[in-house]
């Protein structure tokens, strides 16, 4: 494995060499040659690292005045935006100052940007507060350039571990799409911007997991992830060969990412039909432009951790990035890393479209082996690092920890307290959350670090709501001939019935027999009311099986379909056979009733008139649950000696069967003596004449 | 080859091996029992050594602290239990959950085909109880069980609380890369066979069981661990399993290296190993050790809780904590350095354990005969039945006159017909099919009509009707019109020949021990018996030599190789349960032995005894 392992960075150095050669190029070609060394964005935080660190002393006095008033900015939108608008001029003057020209007119817009973004974020937000609220009828002055917001959850989970989920987002206001060449990059990443340009892609999520996401103790994930590597990409309707670019795209993020992407083929991709749909902007649905693919077996390790963060515009040296030590990421439960990429509305009024590049990055911390028995987490203890300031070049810096089970601090005890709270419906539910702003100064207090203690009151933690779906896959039977692959899938809502999109990638050496493909819950055949099945092809393409089932609820719907087990070839086994074969998880989509509308003894002080019907959109919400992989053993020659004796003992008890068969076989005769050359050549004359012969 | 296509050479060939004959069986038959007897010197054996490379030369420490607070949660287990009167579901549930693991049950039912009066259980109903401790960013695509059964009694209270302390400890660890699984199984072998079905959600035996909630993923590696004292003074090994399956020998060779590195005794067949192998006494231990594996393997059963795992390709053994009067002592917090030991190197694994052994005897922990070694005993058996074979073929297709090379022998108008041979072979094979079925079907009846429990009614109408085979011979005639002739016997003796040698081979291939046992004792009778013999000696040695008589001596060697000589009436009363036990074993679990013996041996065994009694 090991070995394995080393090839695999062995390829992505050559690749990656590749794709400097190839960025180089570009850059002599658009005449910006400036970093020669990474060849991408560095450039620009470095020097805004040094600008925001010498601004500031004077940012301090600034936010000072700012800080007593964020409440009441919370509470009161209306004085809000000339609040904070002096604020931010104030400080574009600071920054003005420190530096270079071209920066100052970005940072003027987006200043005005932000305050807009945050009045935006005010009607999600406040959303409890009666619509006093009005949207500023002021338009944003000029259209907004790259921006960069960074954000932190922290969930405590009822397990009594930690959940952290970090998000990143940039903002790049171009188009690539137009034939303009785009040669200036600000804080989108040039590296990923310019194959995003060249193999015009219009939507890449890309995801690197180790673990699994352990729904039943831990809830939903923000955003899911199948274990291992998983790719999917939706290419512009220009691209005429798309099998080709999705080559080439593979092998160039395999050289971006150090993973082995390029082990993406056609025996691993699919184009789901229905599974996987557009998440940005635009119309085109049509699969032919989508390339879904998953690497179970792809281990997640640093090397895929410091490219990851090198395409964030503060790197990991500033903002909340610096809590990424790779020593502390993977001593957990799970973590996964992922970047979407997607076009979204830049406004709106979404006259046009800017790209959203999304990287986010979960991770759960166990409890158990912390090390110390004390259910107690801080940032400290988690990333063993505090904040000290936010990314100078966000406009958004926020840490949120979510307190909804928390009202009034019987569970757990968090310090620092911060007076700013927030409320959004994620995943269906409505949270609060406990808001520590980095962009204001007074966050750090007086140590200049924020490190927050979660300190639990009781040993046990309440119940958690059961998840209401949640899927489970595994191998039944025994021997290596056939086999069964159940599928379970779970509603535990106690009353409503919901629709759900099974996407099942199989191998082919695991040779499907649709014909015993059964889905039942409760005892009772449930028939699916849509079914795409894509038959495998040796060696060439996978099974695709999606269907459309209907959960009833409170039940268990289980799918399942027997398999032969192929014998390969021996050169198509691994290195190790006889670890097994993996099968990537298979995927569940579904649009679940949200648990808001089932909140019916809520003590939560809401208006009645607010409340009889459930609103659309927390009326149910998008889920994507990720199966666990299977690991299915094939078949496996004996590759050692005791082959090679198989061999020899096969070769001598041919020999010997040969002999026997000779005898058995044969026909014993008289033999009669030759005729004579006379009679010979009589005989072949009267053969061609065609008269009985002698 | 040219030997065989020259009709001259070929005479002079067959004219030796006919001539011959009974010399070479002879010889054969020896040589192959001094070549089994042989096995058992130590020169002739290897040691064994680690071949799987992920556990070899990887360090692992062992640091496992808290014996004392295992032996605290037996006790709280013990005292739990007796309060229940069962399985302290809850508790343990409580338990294992505060501990973190992910903890699941499965209830099953069973309802035994006939009363079991060694265990005393007709109905079983009980609930398995096991906790997942999930390794960190692994994908539950792999795991390593422990399991420790819930005895009745006072029995395993330790093993269930050193499985407790073990699963605390483990998850206050990083180094997990497979998922453990932490498993309470109820009535013993039962419950572990509801719950290996429910896990690989198969169904062999008809069980009755509540399906899995919670699944690690491929199981690569299991130990089962009984323990029934607070201290210990060695640890003995458990390999055999179902229908004699053996785990890979590198599980034992992990067991032995652990063994010696914490310095624990150790035994395999409960016999210590000795170094003196080149003194009489020190050869007898060797070869009552390996004797003892032998007769554990062909009896088929699994002898531990680990032996169904084998049948799902899991490697499995069970450890079993003696305590004897000997001075030396080892405490609890050293068994559970030695399991954690074990764990972290199985844990290390990349592939299954595949590199070294699966077909193997071991006269000593510290040696094995490997397949190569002991098949050429059995081989030297089997071939008596090939030569006996050949010298009846020459000789039918010597005494017609007139075909020179003996092919054509079937054809002449004075051989048997078809329905001479057949009659004998299919009647044979329906008393196998009574043997096999009827004892559990009549069991009703024979209880109405006779002052006998279900368990002695099956066990003696099974060897009723093992003992009415043996009038089969006067029946048979009845419904062959005419004479049998000279021919008819021996084209019949043919047939049972080649089908014993298949019969035996096939046997030995899937179980070596069960294979060698029967040739041991089948293949002199089916050698020389011929209806020209003298009828009453031949009928005894016949009847001594059944397949029924030699489980009465199996029982009788067994016990008398593990120390506790029985006297004739036990020696029976244990034979009868031995029956009983193996009819059970195949209807619960699904051991082979009832029935390859009721179907095929036994029919086999009594074509032989047709020929014998051919007029």
């Amino acid at each position: 494995m090991a070995a394995h392992k080393c090839n695999i960075i062995m390829l992505a150095f050559v690749l990656c060499g590749l794709t400097y050669v190839f960025v180089r190029a570009d850059i002599e070609d658009t005449n910006h040659v400036k970093d020669a060394e990474s060849g991408a964005v560095d450039i620009a935080p470095k020097t805004n690292i040094g600008a925001s660190l010498q601004s500031t002393k004077t940012e301090d006095q600034t936010q000072a005045a700012e800080e007593e008033r964020q409440w009441e900015a919370e509470t009161n939108p209306a004085d809000a935006p000339s609040d904070n608008k002096a604020d931010h001029v104030h400080d574009t003057m600071q920054h003005l100052a420190s530096r270079p020209a071209p920066y100052a007119k970005d940072q003027t817009q987006e200043a005005a940007e932000e305050e807009r973004q945050w009045e935006a974020t005010e009607v999600k937000e406040a959303d409890h507060v009666p619509d006093t609220m009005q949207t500023p009828d002021v338009p944003p002055p000029t259209p907004a350039k790259d921006q960069f917001q960074e954000e932190l959850v922290i969930r405590p989970l009822h397990s009594g571990d930690i959940y952290a989920s970090f998000q990143f987002r940039t903002m790049w206001d171009t188009d690539f799409l137009r034939g303009s060449k785009v040669s200036h990059y600000r804080l989108f990443p040039k590296s990923l911007g310019q194959v995003i340009s060249k193999f015009s892609v219009r939507e890449l999520h890309i995801s690197f997991t180790q673990g699994y996401w352990r729904t039943m103790q831990w809830g939903q994930p923000f955003l899911p992830s199948p274990p291992g590597a998983e790719l999917w990409v939706w290419f512009q309707d220009t691209v005429t060969d798309v099998d080709d670019a999705w080559k080439e795209l593979t092998n160039v993020l395999s050289g971006i990412f150090c993973a082995s992407l390029n082990f993406i083929d056609s025996t691993n991709t699919v184009q789901p039909s229905a599974s996987f749909k557009p998440l940005g902007l635009g119309n085109v649905t049509d699969q032919r432009f989508l390339r879904y693919a998953v690497l179970p077996r792809e281990i997640v390790c640093t090397e895929n951790l410091t490219p990851w963060k090198k395409l964030l515009p503060c790197g990991s040296k500033a903002g909340l990035a610096v809590l990424m030590k790779s020593e502390k990421l993977f001593h957990s439960s799970f973590h996964s890393q992922a970047l979407h990429f997607r076009p979204v509305c830049q406004d709106w009024k979404c006259k046009s479209t800017v790209w959203e590049l999304r990287q986010t990055l979960n991770v759960v911390f166990d409890l158990h082996t912390s090390g110390q028995g004390k259910r107690e987490w801080s940032l400290f203890k988690m990333f063993s690092r505090t904040l000290t300031e936010a990314c100078p070049l966000a406009s958004s810096s926020k840490v949120y920890v979510d307190v909804t089970d928390n009202p009034q601090g019987e569970l757990f005890e968090l310090s620092p307290t911060t007076p700013l709270l927030s409320q959004a419906v994620v995943l269906g539910d409505r949270r609060t959350y406990s808001v520590y702003d980095l962009t204001n100064q007074a966050t750090f207090g007086q140590t200049r670090s924020l490190n927050m203690l979660l300190r639990w009151r009781a040993a046990e933690s309440g119940d958690m709501l059961r998840p209401l779906l949640h899927g489970e896959r595994y191998v039944a039977g025994y021997g290596l001939q056939t086999g069964e692959i159940h599928t379970l899938m779970y509603n535990n809502h106690p009353y409503r019935a919901f629709p759900v999109l099974l996407l099942d990638t199989v191998p082919w050496y695991l040779r499907l027999y649709i014909h015993t493909l059964t889905v039942s819950s409760k005892g009772r055949d449930n028939k699916p009311s849509y079914i795409h099945y894509q038959p495998s092809k040796d060696r060439l393409r996978p099974h695709l099986l999606e269907m459309l089932v209907q959960l009833p609820p409170n039940s268990v719907t289980e799918v399942t379909v027997q398999f032969e087990r192929a014998l390969l070839k021996w050169t198509e086994y691994t290195p190790d056979p006889n670890h097994g074969f993996y099968v990537g998880s298979s995927v569940i989509s579904a649009l679940v009733p949200s648990v808001v509308a089932m909140d019916t003894n809520s003590t939560r002080e809401c208006p009645l008139f607010s409340s009889f019907f459930p609103c659309k959109e927390e009326s149910s919400y998008f889920m994507r649950v990720y199966t666990e992989p299977l690991l299915v053993n094939l078949p496996t020659p004996d590759f050692s000696m005791p082959y090679n004796v198989i061999c020899l003992t096969c070769t001598v008890v041919a020999v010997g069967y040969g002999s026997l068969y000779n005898l058995l076989t044969r026909t014993f005769q008289v033999e009669e003596p030759s005729p004579g050359l006379a009679k010979r050549l009589a005989n072949i004359i009267r053969r061609l004449r065609g008269v009985p012969l002698l | 080859m040219g030997l065989l296509s020259d009709p001259n050479r070929r005479r002079a060939l067959t004219k030796l091996l006919t001539r011959l004959n009974a010399p070479i069986c002879v010889m054969c038959y020896l040589a192959g029992v001094a070549w089994f007897m042989g096995l058992a010197f130590e020169p002739f054996t290897l040691r064994t050594y680690m071949s799987e490379n992920a556990m070899g030369s990887t360090m692992v420490e062992e640091r496992f602290p808290a014996g004392e607070r295992a032996l605290a949660t037996g006790r709280e287990f013990a005292a739990h239990k007796k309060k229940v009167g069962g399985m302290p579901v809850d508790w343990l549930v409580k338990t294992m959950q505060s501990r973190g693991l992910e903890v699941f049950t499965q209830s099953f039912t069973r309802k035994l085909p006939f009363p079991d009066e060694n265990k005393e259980r007709y109905m079983v109903r009980g609930t398995n109880v096991y906790g997942i401790l999930r390794a960190p960013r692994a994908p539950r695509t792999e795991a390593l069980v422990l399991s420790a059964p819930c005895s009745e009694g006072n029995n395993n209270n330790q093993a269930v609380g050193l499985l407790l302390g073990l699963a605390q400890y483990f998850r206050s660890q990083i180094h997990w890369a497979k998922d453990i699984i932490f498993l309470v199984n109820e009535h013993d072998l039962i419950g572990m066979q509801a719950w290996l079905e429910g896990y690989h959600h198969t169904n062999t035996t008809g069980g009755d069981w509540s399906p899995l909630q919670g699944r690690g993923g491929s199981i690569q590696a299991a130990l089962s661990l009984e323990l029934s004292s607070d201290v210990i003074t060695s640890l003995d090994l458990v390999l055999e399993g179902l229908n004699g399956q053996l785990p890979n020998l590198d599980l034992a060779n992990l067991f032995y290296a652990f063994c010696q590195k914490i310095g624990v005794l150790c035994t395999i067949q409960g016999k210590l190993q000795r170094n003196d192998w080149d003194t009489t006494s020190g050869y007898s231990h060797a070869a009552q050790t390996m004797m003892l594996m032998v007769l554990k393997q062909a009896s088929g059963r699994p002898w531990g809780d680990h032996g169904l795992f084998l049948r799902y390709h899991i490697e499995a053994a069970s450890i079993r904590g003696i305590n004897s009067f000997r001075q030396y002592k080892t405490d609890t917090t050293t068994i559970g350095r030695l399991l954690e030991g074990m764990y972290r190197k199985l844990n290390n694994l990349l592939e299954r354990l595949h590199q070294s052994y699966f077909f193997y005897l071991m006269p000593s922990l510290s040696r094995f005969v490997s397949i190569g070694y002991y098949m050429p005993a059995f081989g030297l058996l089997a071939v008596i039945l090939l030569l006996r074979a050949l010298d009846l073929w020459v000789q039918l297709g010597a005494s017609p006159p007139g075909t020179e090379d003996g092919v054509a022998g079937g054809e002449q108008p004075s051989s048997p017909g078809v329905l001479s041979i057949l009659t004998p072979v299919v009647i044979s094979h329906m008393t196998g099919v009574a043997l096999y079925t009827l004892p559990i079907l009549s069991q009703e009846m024979a209880v109405q009509h006779f002052p006998v429990s279900e368990t002695e009614a099956v066990v003696l109408t099974a060897i009723a009707i093992y003992t009415a085979g043996l009038a089969l011979p006067h029946n048979t005639h009845r419904l062959l019109q005419g004479e049998g002739t000279e021919e008819g016997w021996r084209v019949l003796k043919l047939v049972a020949l080649l089908y014993l040698a298949v019969l035996l081979g096939c046997t030995a291939l899937i179980n070596f021990s069960l294979g060698f046992i029967l040739a041991l004792s089948l293949v002199p009778i089916a050698a020389f018996i011929t209806p020209h013999t003298p009828k009453a000696l031949s009928a005894a040695i016949m009847v001594l030599l059944s397949p029924g008589c030699t489980l009465l001596y199996c029982v009788f060697l067994f016990q008398e190789l593990q120390e506790t000589p029985v006297s004739l009436q036990d020696g029976w009363m244990l034979f009868l349960s031995v029956i009983s036990q193996g009819i059970l074993d195949h209807a619960l679990y699904g051991s082979l032995v009832y029935p390859l013996l009721a179907l095929l041996i036994y029919p086999c065994w009594l074509l032989l005894w047709n020929i014998l009694f051919w007029k």
